[in-house]
């Protein structure tokens, strides 16, 4: 499907080569024609704006894909305990299911061994129906026999979707799959939407796109539009693979809702014999150990929880302290705090301590002097606790509270458990 | 005319960039104020081939040219000029004399200890009686049939507490002026030589810089360096090259001050608007960026002819005279437009302040220069 | 032995920015390094290289001609070979169509012991590549490897998988692909003398098209590629900081919390 360029059409005016996102647009100054060169994604920018139709995209015969129907969801377990991403996609496999046709189902699979009461479990977490794929050479996950299984029941069933959990397992197993069927796969999804207004309605509330150019697109074409962050988050695409069936993503935990768990709630179960023996599987796994994350440093943090000249005294790095326990984090402080002896020099953030970029940055009761703010303003997210509603890190911040952190982190500590995310 | 670095010098700044902000930056502050010679980074730097860049492989050396090298002493003083001066003082005022001048035997012997790193290198002229004229050499050297005998001090000799390897100017005539100085290499140890007291200095903390004494020191015969009474003409040619280093550390202290002031400027924010908004404090930056420029141009070009084998004496001088006061005008200035904050130890510009002086007075003064330069021009 | 390290030259996206006026990605300036994954897949190699000096250390690349300047790097860290494959034809591939054409060059390249790729390039954060091209290549495979070890006789590699509460440990034999974290070593510096001698112009760096490594033009490039860009834009810019209300801590907490949990940020 590529973008080419009519060469009797094209006037010269190079509104195209300004607009092209990926520099894929060559201008040649002798004839005064645009060409696109290797660059180019075929992300249709360039037909939008070009004001003489000169642009068009090479529309390539499609293979005709009506025989693949359903979602599933790849409901990931480990130790027979389904994982919180599984309960999530399985409700937004759902929801997509709906946008497409009133018949589509969103259907679980399971791989693993003994997964009766898992199949029901997903059934109430939303899923349509289950699909179990169980054998004691599945018990734990191993790229080979996943792969192989997974592969076998596409071939016979012919979802239309998969989604994935990007942990550590779907990440692996994900390209696998989607490598020896032939698919596209897209990474780490953060919006996926069939329909087109729906679709619409996101790109209007999370990003920059001039909605005027999705004007041509086919309403009906019921193709998922995965959009994913790229450049470190500094980019963003929408990827659709048209050609291929099943269509993959996976998607981080966290990043969908799961809906209300149903007990009791009806499905069907469709089990799976796997075609498998031990010599397919050429890992072997020697043990398994759960470890919880070592203590990591301020750089590696992902979340920070500092406190600065309002904690009052050293005890105050008690409740610092607890707050970084409950949030899986790492405490850090102002400078103030460990000139007074608080705290070690080697939990200071800022000038004369360290330069931190976490996810989320927790300042308590921290003034934000801008030695304090040159260690720690490229935070993706600060939120910013203090009583002094003049105070300079509320400049910086992009969430505060103006209070008493005493009265404020306790709650936040309660309450986390109510909205974090479980894997 | 081609002002384009090569793809190897690239590679060196990308290398030693990247090292200096792992390794070096990180420490800079509390080697300073600990006045602590950073021995550990010297090993690193000495893996990496840092110590022996501008001299051949069948040495030990990284068979590399003098462009690598500035580059190298720039990108190290940029975060660190103490760390920067080590490598120059090594390799320009050590390395070079034994490589350019040394017999085949004390090359072999000296340079692939000195060129890895394994060893470091230190050069002895200066006296107290004998600072810019160094034809008053008060360091005698006495030819005893099978070794000389040396007797005297030397002052201000950088790397002077942690080298292995010194090369030491001694007057073998007083009665001949000049042509009456020799030079030696001198290793710790040598019976009669040992290191005096530790300079306490207003920068380069982290730099050693000590007294070297002689009291009958014994210097065998093999090594005498050069010819009886070439030494001043070694001396002469030894500091014409480190001229490019020190030129290259005073480069690089200067780019530092003005990185961290852009950073700071952007962020600072007064009556309402960040700092680099105020078209006066922006000026003071352009004309900061415009004289590293020409300092650049400057010291990269003295090395580019050192590297031709073309006449760089008078390009070192400029390059030197020129970057030093480079490196004090565009400090000064970023400790003012930190404002109180910049004359704090909380960031790094007073340190470089007080760096960049130093760069104004060693491997010759400003003055001496101007001689140079002067004295060229009316010749 | 020899040992293939999958490498690739991506923009430092510590370095991207967006121009605030026309939300548009500023490449300028943007420096082009080595893969920080890559680095360490090409690490482990070179570990190997130390013990064993017969090791010989490959490095496979694809990109434009200007990546040479990336695998000068690999050279100047040690590494003994470089391939690039650089080809118009091979130009706009998704991970599917990339590990396609680098199945080509690495067959090309002839027999191996193992292959070590980063886990995952940092523009595009895909991690895909590594396992696609196993699958490609009918390799096993253990993605996210944090520690290596491998037996006297070369034949059977112990490694550890990181996990997100832990790690397993898997051994698998040779061949094998291992896409490798930044847990699993701490990649060396390049150095002067290195340097010297990956910057010459015989330096082993060799650039293939995609008719040298003979692929089948029907499953590389932008055209063959099963995912298509459909729309590309930046995301909407950061809202100016706004101050959480509520009546009492618990309320100004939980709608803290929300806000949080809207921006996946928990």
């Amino acid at each position: 499907m590529a973008v080419v360029v009519n060469q009797e059409l094209c006037k010269g005016c190079k509104i195209c080569v300004k607009n092209c996102p990926f520099q894929a647009i060559d201008f040649d100054e002798t004839t005064r024609k645009a060409t696109i060169n290797e660059k180019c994604t075929a992300c249709s920018v360039c037909i939008s704006k070009c004001p003489f139709k000169a642009i068009s995209k090479d529309e390539t015969d499609e293979v005709d894909l009506s025989a693949y129907k359903h979602i599933w969801v790849f409901a990931e377990q480990r130790d027979g305990e389904l994982m919180g991403v599984a309960k999530e996609l399985i409700a937004c496999g759902r929801r997509l299911s709906r946008d497409i046709s009133p018949e589509t189902k969103c259907y679980a699979l399971l791989v693993g061994n003994h997964l009766d009461a898992l199949g029901q479990e997903a059934i109430e977490w939303g899923a349509d129906g289950s699909i179990l794929i169980e054998s004691p050479l599945l018990e734990h996950f191993n790229t080979d026999g996943y792969t192989k299984v997974i592969c076998d029941a596409i071939k016979e069933y012919k979802p239309e979707i998969i989604l994935y959990g990007a942990t550590h397992i779907g990440r692996d197993l994900a390209p696998r799959v989607a490598g020896r069927s032939n698919v596209g796969l897209t990474a780490d999804c953060t919006g996926l939407e069939v329909d087109l207004e729906k679709y619409k309605a996101y790109c209007a509330k999370e990003t920059t796109l001039d909605l005027s150019t999705l004007e041509g697109e086919d309403p009906n074409d019921k193709c998922i539009k995965q959009t994913r962050p790229a450049f470190g988050g500094n980019l963003m695409a929408t990827i659709v693979s048209k050609k291929t069936r099943p269509q993959m993503s996976t998607v981080r935990p966290g990043v969908m809702s799961k809906q209300e768990r149903v007990p009791g709630a009806k499905g069907e179960i469709i089990k799976v014999t796997p075609k498998l023996e031990e010599s397919d599987i050429r890992t072997k796994i020697i043990k398994i150990v759960k470890e919880a994350k070592e203590m990591v440093s301020l750089t590696d943090a992902k979340i920070i929880c500092s406190g600065g000249r309002g904690l009052g005294g050293p005890e105050g790095f008690k409740l610092i302290q607890e707050f970084a326990d409950k949030v899986g984090g790492v405490v850090g402080s102002s400078r103030a705090c460990v000139d007074a002896g608080w705290i070690g020099h080697e939990h200071q953030v800022g000038q004369t301590g360290t330069t931190v970029k976490p996810d989320i940055y927790f300042a308590c009761g921290i003034s934000g002097a801008i030695q304090h703010q040159a260690g720690m303003k490229n935070s993706k997210i600060i939120v910013a606790i203090n009583k002094d509603p003049d105070a300079p890190i509320f400049g910086i911040a992009d969430y505060g509270i103006v209070g008493d952190l005493y009265k404020v982190v306790p709650m936040i500590i309660e309450e986390w458990d109510n909205f974090s995310t479980a894997l | 005319m081609n002002f384009q670095l090569s793809k190897e010098q690239e590679k060196v700044r990308e290398l030693v960039r990247k090292f200096a902000l792992a390794e070096v930056e990180p420490i800079a502050a509390d080697i300073d104020k600990e006045h602590r010679f950073p021995k550990e980074n010297v090993e690193k730097m000495a893996k990496l081939g840092m110590m022996g860049i501008p001299f051949p492989t069948e040495y030990g050396g990284a068979g590399s040219d003098h462009i690598s090298y500035a580059i190298t002493v720039e990108e190290l003083s940029r975060v660190c000029a103490s760390t920067g001066v080590i490598v120059s003082a090594h390799t320009s005022l050590c390395c070079w004399p034994i490589f350019n001048y040394g017999t085949d035997e004390q090359k072999a012997k000296y340079l692939p200890d000195l060129l890895s790193g394994r060893k470091l290198g230190a050069f002895g002229l200066t006296e107290p009686n004998a600072g810019t004229d160094a034809s008053g050499q008060q360091t005698k050297a006495v030819d005893m049939g099978d070794h000389w005998l040396l007797n005297g001090a030397k002052v201000f000799i950088t790397n002077g507490g942690y080298a292995d390897t010194f090369v030491v100017f001694a007057m073998t005539d007083k009665s001949k002026g000049n042509h009456g100085i020799t030079a030696f290499i001198v290793e710790k140890g040598f019976k009669g030589f040992s290191i005096g007291k530790t300079e306490d200095k207003l920068g380069i903390h982290a730099s050693s810089t000590t007294e070297l004494i002689f009291e009958d020191c014994i210097v065998p015969k093999e090594n005498l360096l050069g010819e009886v009474g070439q030494g001043f003409k070694i001396a002469m040619s030894t500091l014409d090259g480190g001229r490019i280093g020190i030129a290259s550390q005073a480069l690089g202290i200067a780019q530092g001050a003005l990185d961290v002031t852009v950073d700071y400027m952007k962020s600072r924010k007064q009556f309402g608007k960040s700092l680099n908004k105020f078209q006066a404090l922006a000026f003071e930056v352009a004309e900061m960026k415009t004289r590293i420029e020409a300092a650049r141009l400057l010291v990269y070009s003295a090395a580019f002819k050192k590297d031709m084998h073309m006449p760089y004496s008078v390009d070192a001088a400029m390059a030197k005279y020129y970057a030093a006061e480079t490196a004090m005008y565009v400090t000064t200035k970023a400790v003012q437009l930190h404002g109180g904050y910049g004359y704090t130890t909380d960031y790094p510009v007073e340190r470089m302040m007080r760096d960049a002086k130093i760069t104004e007075i060693y491997e010759g003064t400003t003055e001496v220069q101007k001689m140079v330069i002067s004295g060229a021009v009316f010749k | 032995m020899r040992i293939i390290v999958c490498a690739k030259q991506v923009p430092d996206t510590s370095e991207v920015k967006i121009d605030p006026k026309t939300n548009r990605i500023i490449r300028d300036g943007v420096p082009s390094i080595l893969n920080p994954d890559d680095a360490n897949a090409l690490e482990e190699a070179l570990l190997l290289k130390d013990k064993d000096p017969e090791t010989v250390v490959t490095v496979v690349s694809m990109g434009p001609p200007q990546a040479k300047d990336m695998l000068i790097e690999c050279l100047a860290m040690g590494a003994d070979e470089c391939y690039l494959l650089s080809d118009r034809a091979v130009g706009g591939s998704d991970t599917w169509a990339t590990s396609n054409a680098i199945t080509a060059l690495i067959e090309k390249i002839g027999p191996f012991d193992m292959i070590f790729a980063g886990r995952q390039a940092i523009d595009g954060d895909t991690a895909q590549v590594g396992p696609q091209i196993a699958e490609k290549m009918h390799l096993p495979q253990v993605t996210y490897v944090q520690k290596f070890e491998i037996s006297e006789d070369k034949k059977t590699v112990t490694v550890q998988r990181q996990l997100e509460d832990g790690y397993e440990v898997i051994e698998v034999h040779t061949p094998c692909m291992l896409t490798c974290i930044k847990e699993l070593n701490n990649p060396r510096y390049m150095t002067v003398s290195g340097i010297v001698k990956a910057c010459k112009a015989d330096a082993p760096i060799y650039v293939k098209s995609a008719k040298d490594v003979e692929c089948d033009l029907t499953k590389v490039g932008l055209e063959a590629s099963p995912t298509v860009v459909f729309r590309s834009f930046t995301p909407a810019p950061k809202a100016p900081g706004q101050i959480i209300q509520g009546e009492d801590e618990r309320t100004q907490s939980k709608n803290l919390l929300a806000k949080l949990k809207e921006k996946h940020a928990i």
